[in-house]
């Protein structure tokens, strides 16, 4: 089982290996600070999505191994929404702050995007075993639903950028209210008498908690 | 397709651009096919269209409307394309265009002329104009550019011949509604077929032209052969692809994107640096291949030439 954390760490390198390739070979396309953008926003999105999933994966298979996992697959999301953002700042408007600060102000997309940004900052920097340690589960818990505002918000960030065609990002808000949803749905089971539920509601950060470390 | 030739014909200046791009295309062949092999992605192929045998156009006229701006190569031009009747993502065009047949074509011309109603075939449209390069910028509602050379005739000589009437108040022009060869029309990204509009004095000013080529050559089907439209001081979706069809009408058309969100396209859709898209600024834009966002000019840098068509008319309003 700890076997697969390396394969599973490379696999998340993937999308940055591709974007790599592309750069070399010219594949980028005509306009690559857009495609760029595109393909860090898609893999954000997407490792949000996927590190969402693990707890209720692990509620209903029952596979306690998969929170390992956890861990990486959002620090992965944070690194794919670094590269996004700072494709952004740098290739695309090259620390220009004034325009920056216009368009965070003005365009709403961006707003969205960069609070979904700024909201994940903390969980990244909380999500050593000495800060969880530090803030003791309970608070850590609390400070880490942050991370469904952070998803929302790019999910909404998506939405509100796209030209015409709002299929793509109405996939993303579909999977995140499922994932969402069934969190809601495991809160009410446990508070239901009669129903057990063999772990913590709120994602459980003994259980979560990666052993190895 | 019927192209005029005059008789001498000069070394074309873009011999280099070719070489150019095979260079690239084999590069990406071969990083296309090395990956295939190491990975199985999926994001393969994102240029595997093939690009069909053109017919050249020899000794082009050079417009004084041509900017001296350095050119897109053709590559840029002919795979970064927005053309939604096949697709929205920018490479579907170059992707899947190919599966429209442009031959035979004729434009169905109808509506507030003296001449009558007739299906024009593309021959005797294209037999009384002389074909100039004119080197446009093209600037997009989605804030990037490019600098295209295209091959066309003014608009204005071609509406001339069908003698509008006092009535002809707007030019309506439609696109090839074909669901069964355009798949993207065959989902409701927007109401087919594409629809677009010019008042009769922009239509008839000398910058509006019908475009039959880029780069000396006929046009790829990803850029809307046999004729479209190219009006350099509106935002590129204006310049309506693959037209089947003029009208000469009284009332203002709306044209697509109008129609499909009204608060952010409007009918005139001048390049404005001043008028924000309601969701982005279009005070600068990004020139495709450049590095910096470079300012937006009003008109797209064409104010000289069309400014005085929108004396004492509020831009802000009419969008």
């Amino acid at each position: 089982m700890r076997r697969l954390k390396p394969w599973v760490f490379a696999a998340c390198l993937i999308p940055l290996g591709l974007l790599l390739w592309r750069g070399f070979t010219g594949g980028l396309t005509a306009n690559p600070i857009e495609y760029i953008t595109h393909r860090t926003g898609d893999w954000t999105l997407r490792f949000l999505l996927i590190a969402l999933a693990i707890t209720p994966l692990r509620r209903m298979t029952g596979w306690s191994g998969l929170a390992q996992f956890r861990r990486m697959l959002g620090l992965f999301a944070f690194f794919y929404a670094t590269l996004h953002f700072s494709t952004y700042l740098v290739l695309d408007f090259f620390f220009a702050f004034d325009l920056i600060l216009d368009d965070i102000v003005e365009r709403r997309y961006v707003t969205a995007g960069f609070t979904g940004f700024v909201l994940l900052i903390p969980l990244a920097l909380t999500s050593s075993q000495r800060m969880i340690r530090r803030l003791g589960g309970e608070r850590w818990r609390r400070l880490h639903r942050l991370v469904y505002a952070a998803a929302t918000a790019g999910v909404v960030h998506y939405l509100w950028l796209v030209k015409l065609d709002i299929r793509p990002p109405m996939v993303y808000a579909a999977i995140l209210a499922v994932l969402l949803g069934v969190r809601l749905w495991f809160r009410f089971a446990r508070a239901r008498p009669g129903v057990t539920s063999g772990v913590d509601s709120s994602g459980g950060v003994p259980v979560d908690a990666d052993p190895v470390r | 397709m019927l192209i005029k030739q005059a008789p001498d014909i000069r070394s074309s200046e873009i011999t280099d651009e070719r070489l150019y791009r095979n260079r690239r295309q084999f590069i990406q062949a071969a990083s296309g096919a090395a990956m295939g092999a190491v990975a199985g992605a999926t994001v393969l192929g994102q240029y595997g269209g093939a690009l069909q045998a053109q017919e050249p156009i020899p000794n082009l006229q050079k417009s004084p409307f041509s900017t001296d701006e350095a050119l897109n190569s053709y590559e840029d031009i002919t795979t970064y394309n927005n053309f939604y009747e096949f697709g929205m993502d920018k490479g579907d065009p170059a992707r899947y265009a190919d599966e429209m047949t442009i031959a035979p074509w004729s434009v169905r011309v109808e509506g507030e002329m003296n001449k009558p109603a007739a299906d024009v075939d593309i021959d005797d449209i294209l037999r009384p104009h002389t074909l100039e390069e004119r080197i446009y910028r093209l600037r997009c509602v989605e804030a990037w550019s490019m600098v295209v050379p295209w091959v066309g005739f003014p608009l204005g000589d071609l509406i001339k011949r069908f003698e509008p009437t006092s009535k002809a108040n707007f030019v309506k022009f439609t696109t090839l509604y074909r669901p069964e060869e355009m798949r993207g029309q065959r989902s409701r990204t927007m109401e087919w077929p594409y629809v677009e509009g010019l008042r009769m004095d922009e239509a008839l000013n000398p910058l509006a032209i019908i475009a039959v080529g880029v780069y000396g050559k006929t046009l790829l089907n990803q850029q809307g052969p046999p004729l479209r439209l190219v009006v350099p001081w509106k935002y590129g979706f204006k310049s309506i692809k693959s037209i089947a069809k003029i009208e000469f009408v009284e009332e203002q058309p709306r044209n697509s994107w109008n129609v499909s969100i009204p608060n952010e396209y409007g009918f005139y859709s001048n390049v404005n640096p001043e008028v924000d898209h309601p969701r982005w600024s279009q005070a600068r834009h990004r020139p495709i291949g450049a590095f910096f966002r470079v300012p937006t000019l009003m008109f797209n840098g064409y104010a000289d030439q069309v400014a005085s068509l929108y004396d004492g008319m509020d831009l802000v309003r009419n969008y």
